[in-house]
């Protein structure tokens, strides 16, 4: 009789291994920027149709989140905060990973063709061959410049959920996409001052690793101060009103003073404290992004009341 | 020795059958709610069904 082996089974994935695969925490932040950008659009849609098109293109991101965990599965295996992935930790094949990223990629973006419009579905198939390829196989190893210009694919799905709703683009949906897309470098400069020995072991040229810390405090600075136009020009356009420019005033005086405050300092007084103002800004720029959207919505049913101010 | 027979290979292994049959389920229902919208946007639709329609007939007059 043949024993049969069940170690052979212990790194078995589970459900939750796959889904972990699509990166849930990027797709949330997706599910809630296209939700914002196609409910504020001057067109109304059914609910289904609403919850079809923004299921898909967190299928869609999910998709290019496994295709980098099939890329990447080399360099996650060496930074601390990405080798419980599970790619690099073995319980889901490289192989298993591509396929499931390209299947579910075609499925996404036919489906939301169907679901939405062609335009739509289109800007969706761009943002995840821009995340997958451009950045993922191509800018992320390359550049020390790999955060900007990889930004633009999560700057997208605003301009997707738009898409959805009115078929084009508009001075709007390019506002929403520049606002995320200027908030990312700062967003990862400060998070990449104090994961500095992850980005230095897996070799990914960061911006802290190529030019020092020195110039990455600079570079937190200038891209923040970029961002305010861009955050309070978006107040002045059909989609804003008075409660997204008071939270975009507040939330980018702040932004701006917690940028001063990573720019004065230096290493020695950083260690000293355990980075502790960068992990501060680091978790304040995601309620940056979340409230400038939430406002947006706010505004929008403030609008759709009759209670519009612009 | 009594043979254990749940092991964690099958709890993972049940829990993507579960995980993939919801998944599957919830895509039927999301398409045949989708369908049922997309198709009455379009407005009433009436045919032939192997039954004489005489107000469409009359109407092709």
């Amino acid at each position: 009789m043949t024993d049969v082996d069940v170690t052979e089974f212990e790194h078995e994935a589970g459900f939750g291994d796959y889904f972990a695969l699509l990166k849930p925490r990027v797709m949330s932040l997706v599910i809630f920027t296209a939700l914002v950008g196609l409910l504020v659009a001057p067109v109304s849609l059914h609910p289904v149709v609403i919850l079809s098109s923004i299921l898909f293109i967190a299928v869609g991101a999910g998709a290019s989140g496994a295709l980098n965990m099939w890329w990447d599965a080399d360099i996650d295996a060496v930074m601390r905060r990405t080798a419980k992935r599970p790619v690099p930790s073995g319980r889901v094949a490289p192989e298993e990973a591509l396929a499931i990223g390209v299947g579910l990629s075609g499925i996404a973006v036919v489906m939301l063709a169907l679901a939405a419009n062609l335009f739509a579905a289109a800007l969706l198939a761009f943002t995840i061959f821009f995340y997958a390829v451009i950045y993922t196989m191509w800018l992320k190893r390359w550049t020390p410049q790999n955060i900007v210009i990889g930004g633009a694919a999560g700057a997208f799905p605003p301009m997707i959920g738009w898409a959805v709703a009115t078929g084009g683009v508009s001075v709007e949906s390019v506002l929403m996409f520049a606002l995320i897309f200027m908030w990312t470098p700062p967003h990862f400069w400060a998070l990449a001052l104090f994961m500095r020995a992850d980005y230095d072991t897996a070799g990914v040229p960061m911006l802290t690793v190529t030019h020092g810390r020195r110039v990455t405090r600079n570079h937190v600075l200038v891209y923040t101060a970029l961002l305010l136009p861009v955050a309070l020009g978006l107040a002045f356009t059909s989609i804003g009103g008075p409660i997204y420019l008071a939270v975009a005033f507040v939330m980018n005086a702040l932004f701006l003073k917690g940028a001063c405050d990573i720019w004065r300092r230096d290493e020695t007084v950083a260690e000293a404290d355990n980075y502790r103002v960068e992990k501060r800004v680091f978790r304040f720029s995601l309620y940056y992004l979340f409230l400038h959207f939430g406002a947006l919505l706010a505004d929008a049913t403030l609008r759709s009341l009759g209670l519009g101010v612009w | 020795m009594a043979i254990k027979t749940e092991h964690d290979m099958h709890k993972r292994r049940f829990s993507r059958n579960l995980g993939v049959g919801l998944v599957l389920a919830g895509f039927v229902a999301l398409m045949f709610g989708l369908s049922v919208v997309k198709i009455n946007a379009v407005g009433p639709i009436q045919g032939f069904d192997h039954v004489v329609r005489p107000e469409l007939t009359e109407r092709e007059q």
